[in-house]
């Protein structure tokens, strides 16, 4: 049983794809799971399908959606740490690690959701990912919580091997998919091409029910 | 947003000739353009509340359209765009939606910043 779960990526839907099953999983447990979420979005291309954000009005749009993703899936404490859509990368990782350090120290997680850096394909998924890793290395090696990383990249097992975790969410599948749909903005476009709202395609559903972490390689 | 009446937006951007203004001008395939299909490139730029000033600002083409703001030293240009509002601030939101309807350029003036 955790203790206490932190959630560390930088986009509202990030947490939906990759690890909304073990989130709600989690939260229906009793396990208080935190959500630092370090962008809101701003720079999305998906406007809705058909569109009805604009690049200023996004912002706000997603933070709603964030807000109401995190109501399905249990989340009672979202931190948003204020940086912008794709300029994470380009922020001190040690400035940005230090949001996170704060969060770590006033929570004490026994384990940590965060990208795999290196394995994130979208350049803030990798920043975020390190500056989490670089957070979690200011402490004792016996004190660190576990990580989970998401790794996406298309060499990932090549790279890092088979997955630590693989996590069978088929039970919470609904609650998974009521928080894509969340992201109304961002999902509209994919769930149009699902038949009835879900999906059908075999391969879709495994993606969907299924979900993998790696142990961060120190 | 709806779609470019380009007289509408002409007549928009003659109002902001020889002024001091915060331009947001982007373009994006997508973060995932080159996973999704390695043959893509991921290509994109955006600059945000940077001051500009043009001497002459004109919307061409047939839809998509092209638009050209002449400045003292240069231009700034945007294709592509297909949709646009005057926002609630008064802002001019120039955008290029794909079939999709994801956005894929977009060109901002604002008097105040983004």
């Amino acid at each position: 049983m955790e203790r206490h779960v932190l959630v560390v990526l930088p986009h509202p839907d990030d947490e939906a794809f990759g690890s909304a099953g073990t989130i709600a999983q989690f939260t229906q447990k009793g396990v208080p799971v935190t959500y630092a979420c370090a962008t809101l979005g701003e720079m999305g291309r998906n406007m809705g399908k058909p569109f009805f954000a604009n690049r200023e009005t996004l912002p706000a749009i997603r933070k709603k959606e964030l807000e109401e993703a995190c109501k399905i899936l249990g989340i009672k404490d979202l931190r948003r740490l204020g940086f912008r859509d794709k300029t994470l990368e380009f922020e001190d990782v040690e400035v940005v690690a230090d949001s996170i350090f704060e969060i770590i120290q006033e929570l004490n997680p026994s384990l940590i959701i965060t990208h795999y850096p290196g394995h994130g394909v979208h350049p803030d998924h990798d920043a975020c990912g390190l500056a989490t890793i670089t957070a979690v290395g200011r402490l004792p090696e016996n004190e660190r919580p576990t990580l989970y990383c998401h790794a996406i990249t298309k060499n990932r097992l090549t790279a890092l091997g088979n997955p630590d975790v693989v996590n069978d969410v088929i039970d919470v599948v609904d609650i998974k998919i009521a928080a894509i749909k969340a992201h109304r903005s961002q999902t509209e476009g994919m769930i149009s091409s699902w038949e009835n709202g879900t999906p059908q395609e075999p391969d879709i559903m495994k993606w969907v029910s299924q979900e993998m972490f790696w142990h961060y390689k120190w | 947003m709806k779609p470019i009446v380009k007289q509408e937006v002409q007549d928009v951007l003659d109002k902001l000739v020889n002024k001091n203004l915060y331009i947001h001008l982007e373009t994006t395939n997508g973060a995932y353009a080159s996973f999704h299909n390695e043959k893509n490139l991921t290509v994109g730029a955006y600059i945000r509340n940077s001051v500009v000033r043009f001497s002459r600002g004109s919307i061409v083409g047939n839809g998509p359209y092209r638009v050209g703001l002449k400045m003292e030293h240069g231009w700034i240009y945007a294709e592509g765009l297909t949709d646009w509002e005057l926002d609630e601030q008064n802002r001019l939101l120039l955008a290029g939606h794909d079939a999709e309807g994801r956005l894929t350029v977009a060109l901002q003036l604002s008097d105040q910043p983004f």
